[in-house]
């Protein structure tokens, strides 16, 4: 580790903390419908919409119409993304002449954007056209983090109103961040990746002939429009097959540090969006407090075991950590930083292989996805998913001192433990049943590249990478064939809609409930115990429920790797 | 219910067509005006071939030019086509060797590749980039120790002194951003074209 290298995540910290206060104050405004100074140039085309759509915008829905509208808007996105996947043969824009996809392939990709997840069964440049990239892809990463961002935006309606039988119109909320947050920010950062180097054409691949005389395929295309809102939608999909490693999608330091901020400032600044909506900022800052403390603590030790290497290669005499599946204009440090970021917020996207990494560096961001991506996490996704651990840490609290657990001014009872409970514990059920179904299969243990218990992280990787929405992986396993597509598809599927629909229950029920003001016997959830009270129920939870499974992969790994043990 | 199949229909259209045609082909035309070179890929032409792109390494193995990266991509055996066989360089097929730390097979080519380095240059450190392969398969750059490592066997090749490859290699190098983001490297195409330029006018 170096001093220069923990100046660049402090630099990395600072930047995120500092964008969250002004785009908080601006999504705020947004989700209130208020007048923002793009008003004059979308207003119309936002009233199109509604036109067209039959949106009565001053209409707002129970939250069950609400989640129902969701998922109606997710029936839909699915037959675009299975369609112009299965019929790219047939569309225009396809000058590498890609074949159809297959059907099971098709619906693993389809779950898999739907989802915010992106896991990516394929490689980009080598299985499908600039129009499933951009109509199929590029589209579902908009909305599928329109849809987070809108979700978490209902649950926070449901803590700062009271006695009310509303939580939002979905139709406006979902078009209003499309055009309003998702867009114009998409628009000016595509150009800044632009400049950078990331390509943005709709040409052939380039036929080069090299230094050498060889003959070099070029793969190109429409890439930065991608990869703009793949990032600030944490959705992390690649254009390539290399993800953000690959130099046409992250070609500089510069582009890189960029790229990280974005994967954070959507998310951050909904913790912010939390606490003026619930009209206190400290609220918003609470949160971000927490998330903060397992972020750094994660960092240190994905760059500190990254830096120190693997003990197998260092015994051949090489020193400077572990570059395997690292790019050199990357370094350790922007790798292992980018590695916990990615898996903290549900992006997915990787600038190295986490395969790769050494056993403890690969543990961290698997331990982050298993907490559920809390740590600011996916665009809304991260900010509900926490509000439910404070819902369970505020709950455990009440039982401590006997009193009715209370919230922002909500009374925290039954019915919302319940479905906090039921959110959190489905995540393991997922990624821990099908990981022991897949490691007594042989046709799934085939799929694994590496052996011992780095071969057994890959699954587990894997089915907690979808479960989580995260998306990205432990590569070296050959996750297209009929199994994983299958099994994968389902983690994503219950990964998303078993936390979206508790979460919205939540939503619902508290919004109905009066508002209670502060009394002597509240406990502040401003301050320091309120912040350790629920980095310790998060741990607790997390650790209990999936260390095992930590110990027969990583951990494992750790001490064969100390021990010079090869497989 | 019911009342919400028509905005499920046409506000996804509409926002289908938004953020999946009119913003990405917007895009690509105000892109491709405003940064050509960058838009389609940064080509790098020499006698008026495409010789590569700027960002994207390719396989040098002659010794007279510097190598890059060990690169794991791969393509489709042409003989048996659902699998695949080793293609360093495939810039059409992205893709890192996903080896984990205790894998023997990794354990056995970088011993392989530093015991190979080692007879090259006896003098130096193996420096660990030369022995790792990339993420992408496609680094275009290497460290500046691995490119100095390179020094004695590129200008034995070419019959030039060693002092005036490893001024280019200092010329080649470029630093962190404001001294701060990234790592110190050197783009391995433009160092062997510099040195191409350079040799041929000699």
């Amino acid at each position: 580790m170096t001093v220069i290298g923990w100046i660049q995540i402090l630099l990395f910290c600072a930047v995120v903390v500092a964008l969250a206060k002004p785009l908080g104050w601006y999504m705020t405004r947004v989700f209130n419908g208020e007048r923002t100074f793009l008003s004059p140039a979308l207003r119309p085309v936002e009233a199109a919409i509604y036109w067209i759509g039959g949106v009565d915008e001053k209409r707002e829905q129970h939250w069950l119409t609400y989640t129902v509208a969701m998922l109606l808007f997710h029936v839909g996105g699915f037959l675009i993304i299975y369609g112009v996947m299965r019929l790219q043969a047939l569309l225009p824009f396809n000058p590498a002449g890609q074949s159809a996809v297959a059907e099971d392939l098709s619906f693993n990709t389809a779950i898999s954007f739907l989802t915010n997840t992106n896991w990516q069964n394929y490689g980009g440049e080598s299985t499908i056209s600039y129009l499933v990239q951009m109509l199929g892809l590029t589209h579902q990463n908009f909305l599928s983090a329109a849809t987070g961002i809108v979700l978490a935006i209902a649950l926070i309606r449901g803590f700062s109103r009271a006695s009310a039988r509303t939580v939002g119109n979905f139709w406006v909320d979902v078009t209003r961040c499309t055009l309003y947050i998702l867009l114009p920010l998409c628009i000016v950062y595509t150009l800044f990746l632009v400049w950078q180097g990331i390509p943005q054409t709709l040409g052939p691949y380039v036929e080069a002939t090299t230094l050498e005389g060889a003959k070099q395929t070029i793969a190109v295309g429409p890439v930065a429009s991608q990869v703009a809102i793949k990032m600030l939608g944490t959705n992390g999909g690649g254009f390539f097959n290399a993800n953000a490693a690959h130099p046409f999608e992250n070609p500089t330091a510069l582009s890189n540090f960029i790229q990280m901020i974005s994967i954070f400032a959507l998310g951050a600044a909904l913790t912010n969006v939390f606490g003026r909506m619930v009209g206190n900022q400290r609220q918003g800052w609470a949160i971000l407090a927490v998330m903060g403390v397992l972020f750094i603590a994660g960092v240190g030790i994905t760059y500190w075991a990254e830096a120190s290497g693997s003990h197998v290669l260092n015994a051949l005499g090489l020193t400077g950590g572990n570059m395997e599946g690292k790019e050199v204009r990357f370094g350790i440090v922007a790798s292992s930083l980018f590695a916990v970021i990615t898996t903290a917020a549900s992006c997915g996207a990787v600038n190295a292989m986490h395969d790769s990494f050494t056993a403890l560096g690969g543990m961290i961001p698997l331990i982050n996805m298993q907490l559920g991506e809390i740590i600011v996490g996916g665009v809304g996704a991260g900010l509900y998913g926490m509000l439910l651990f404070v819902v369970l840490a505020i709950f455990v609290a009440g039982l401590m001192v006997g009193r009715t657990p209370e919230y922002v001014g909500k009374k925290i009872e039954a019915r919302e433990v319940k479905m906090a409970m039921l959110a959190i514990l489905v995540l393991p059920l997922m990624y821990l049943g099908w990981t022991a179904v897949a490691v007594v299969l042989p046709q799934a243990v085939a799929s694994m590249a590496n052996a011992g218990p780095h071969g057994f992280t890959e699954v587990l990787y894997a089915f907690t990478s979808a479960t989580a929405n995260n998306g990205s992986a432990f590569g070296g396993l050959t996750g297209n064939t009929f199994f994983y597509n299958l099994t994968l598809a389902s983690s994503m599927f219950v990964g998303r809609f078993f936390m979206i629909v508790p979460a919205m229950a939540i939503a619902g029920s508290l919004a109905e409930k009066k508002s209670i003001p502060p009394s002597a016997g509240t406990l502040p959830t401003t301050g320091g115990l309120f912040v350790g009270l629920v980095v310790g129920v998060i741990l607790i939870i997390g650790g209990l429920t999936f260390f095992p499974a930590l110990a027969l992969g990583p951990i494992v790994e750790h001490l064969a790797m100390t021990a010079g043990t090869v497989f | 219910m019911l009342k919400e199949i028509r905005p499920a229909i046409f506000v996804l259209l509409a926002l289908t067509l938004i953020t999946g045609l009119i913003y990405p082909l917007g895009m690509t035309l105000v892109a491709g005006s405003i940064f050509p070179a960058q838009a389609e890929g940064s080509l790098i032409t020499r006698n008026g071939q495409v010789i590569g792109s700027s960002l994207i390494g390719q396989e040098f193995k002659d010794d007279k030019y510097f190598h890059g990266r060990l690169s794991a991509t791969t393509t489709a055996d042409p003989n048996d086509a659902p699998k695949t066989v080793p293609a360093p360089y495939n810039a059409a097929n992205s893709s890192g060797s996903n080896l984990g730390p205790t894998s023997k097979a990794l354990a056995d080519r970088v011993k392989e590749d530093v015991d190979k380095l080692r007879s090259e240059n006896p003098a130096q450190p193996v420096p660990v980039d030369l022995v790792t392969s990339s993420a992408s398969g496609l680094d275009p750059d290497i460290s500046p120790e691995a490119a100095l490592f390179q020094v004695p066997r590129v200008a034995k090749a070419r019959g030039i002194a060693e002092d005036r490859v490893r001024a280019l290699v200092a010329t080649a190098t470029e630093g962190r951003l404001i001294g701060l983001l990234g790592e110190p490297r050197v783009n391995v195409l433009a160092l062997n074209l510099a040195l191409d330029a350079a040799t041929a006018t000699k």
